[in-house]
């Protein structure tokens, strides 16, 4: 790396206001009150730059992809493959073809889960996955193992929310054959220390495969550098349309994988005594794609590349230190995920509200935020609570949008405190 | 917050704070677990039926100042009432709620089917997401009721 590449694209300031203004949703007004959108954990929300994407494909260059010998399928095949050169970029990937389109994170994993773990492990071996794993990460490895009599082994945490190491390790074993762990917990907002769990599983000779939905906005990653074997993440947690995703494989294995379904655009050949798969990455992509989602999602990918990531990165910071700061002063309040390494995740609870009694006050004055057990109700068990609310921020969030919540939270505790 | 008032009345607010009928019965023949798989809210139901009457009836839980509170005047609510006229105040109180049936803010008795301080929770009519918050204890008590055993209902 020379001096100049470790320079910001952008000169100096990351200017949230700019950012903001690509996103119109910010300026509506909800229940008439300034939109603080503390949800993008959740979900983020589009810029300009999506939103006209799918639009100009629909309204200019659209037709089915891979087919047509006509204008229309050539122009929507081009900005199609397109996509697949951005997100290799934007996670470092060795090959192009190491990219899989799916419909999200979850169409990824229960990917590798029927395609790899039905044929790469048998009865008895184990997979190992964490305590704060999404449900997602979660059921497909259950009904691998109710299919195929794998053993799950799950990896605890710590009262603050990082993961024990040491029970990691004594859970790693010669037996592991698969490790399953997110970059970012979605409820907790903990950072794993992803390439240590990589360089430990390939030392027993297990593959990894890493949930990235939560870790991509926020984290500069590069899954060859990390170690992973396998890498997912949506689209629509990165600024991008919903359903779209990646799955990131290392080719020697995704090479190896049959094909998990079956039908057009994945085959090199087809008689009804035999069929011949596609190569990378189209063995894996049966049926017509989500060719406007896709197009969309790299879109999404163009405009979030172009931010200034280190200033983004620090002003992601900035509002997470500021928002813990505000939420720590709250009378009653208690953070749910205090992990020394974070981002943007402030889950917490009230002594005298109900998350969801405090999600609908903090909806009347404008402020979104998700509210519930998250998808990972193992978290919620750990903690013996039922649900938190969890605001989550983006590259659009301010300190207003902070002050909003809080001032919110007065008013909750006005009703209930 | 005068919208919230209307969700969030003063006999919400007391029901959710002091549930009344809170605790586990015993003698208890029919009861039920009920789960808001949205929110990971859970409750139980006691039901103590002699002669066709509901004799008691309890529950317990951790759950939203919604769910709590319909849980708790519901209770109140059935107490000798039998398992025809507790579903009849079912009926009512799921059309209100989900405002299929408006009762207006000054209906009699009469014209609210005798739903009583039930009314109270016919804000929750305005917060559609809400709505299974409100609804979790009958949902449960229904289970407990038609199944006379121990089931769990899921508000989907």
């Amino acid at each position: 790396m020379t001096a100049t590449d470790s320079l910001p694209r952008t000169a100096g300031v990351y200017d949230v206001e700019r950012v903001r203004a690509d996103f119109p949703i910010l300026a509506e007004k909800v229940r008439g009150k300034r939109l603080a959108f503390l949800d993008s954990a959740a979900s983020a929300q589009k810029p300009r730059a999506v939103i006209e994407s799918i639009a100009h494909t629909y309204t200019r260059e659209y037709a089915n992809v891979h087919r047509g010998v006509h204008y229309l399928s050539e122009r929507a095949t081009v900005a199609y493959v397109a996509v697949r050169g951005k997100v290799q970029r934007l996670i470092n990937a060795a090959r192009e073809d190491e990219i899989i389109f799916t419909g999200g994170t979850t169409d990824g994993i229960n990917l590798v889960a029927q395609a790899y773990g039905r044929t790469a492990l048998k009865s008895g071996d184990e997979v190992l996955i964490t305590e704060m794993e999404h449900h997602s990460n979660i059921v497909p490895w259950q009904m691998l193992r109710d299919e195929k009599g794998i053993v799950l082994r799950v990896a605890p945490i710590h009262d603050d929310g990082s993961l024990d190491m040491d029970a990691f390790q004594a859970l790693l074993t010669e037996k592991t054959r698969l490790v399953a762990v997110t970059q970012v917990s979605n409820a907790l907002g903990t950072v794993t220390p992803i390439r240590d769990i990589c360089r430990l599983a390939h030392a027993v000779g297990a593959k990894v495969l890493v949930d990235g939905a939560q870790g991509i906005p926020h984290i500069a990653t590069d899954v060859q550098d990390m170690g992973a074997d396998f890498y997912v993440f949506s689209g629509h947690k990165l600024y991008g349309p919903t359903g779209t995703g990646v799955l990131y494989g290392r080719a020697e294995l995704l090479d190896a994988m049959p094909p998990w379904r079956g039908g057009g655009d994945m085959i090199r050949s087809v008689t009804f005594e035999h069929t011949e798969y596609a190569p990378l990455p189209h063995k894996f992509e049966a049926g017509t794609p989500n060719i406007a989602g896709v197009i969309g999602m790299g879109a999404g990918i163009d405009w979030f590349t172009a931010l200034d990531r280190d200033g983004l990165d620090a002003h992601e910071a900035d509002i997470l230190a500021y928002g813990t700061a505000r939420l720590a002063e709250v009378p009653g309040l208690r953070l749910v995920g205090t992990a020394p390494e974070k981002v943007a995740v402030m889950s917490f609870v009230l002594d005298y509200a109900h998350p969801h009694d405090i999600g609908t006050i903090l909806d009347q004055e404008g402020v979104a935020v998700r509210t519930g057990h998250h998808c990972a109700q193992p978290v919620m068990q750990h903690y013996d609570i039922a649900a938190t609310v969890r605001p989550s921020i983006g590259a659009y969030s301010t300190r207003e949008d902070i002050e909003q919540l809080v001032a919110g939270l007065g008013k909750v505790r006005e009703m209930f405190g | 917050m005068s919208d919230l008032r209307d969700l969030y009345q003063e006999v919400i607010l007391d029901h959710s704070k002091n549930p009344r009928n809170f605790g586990h019965i015993d003698p208890a023949n029919r009861e039920a677990k009920g789960h808001n798989p949205l929110c990971g809210d859970q409750l139980r139901i006691w039901v103590l039926m002699e002669d066709g009457r509901i004799r008691d009836v309890s529950f317990e839980g951790r759950g939203c100042a919604i769910s709590m509170a319909s849980a708790s005047m519901m209770t109140d609510m059935l107490k000798g009432r039998t398992e025809a006229e507790a579903e009849e105040i079912f009926n009512r109180f799921h059309a209100v709620v989900t405002g299929e049936q408006d009762i207006g803010d000054d209906a009699t008795e009469d014209a609210d089917g005798g739903l009583g301080k039930l009314r109270a929770l016919a804000g929750v009519r305005d917060y559609p997401m809400r709505v299974k918050c409100a609804t979790l204890a009958w949902h449960a008590l229904k289970a407990a009721l038609e199944n006379k055993g121990e089931s769990t209902v899921v508000t989907e």
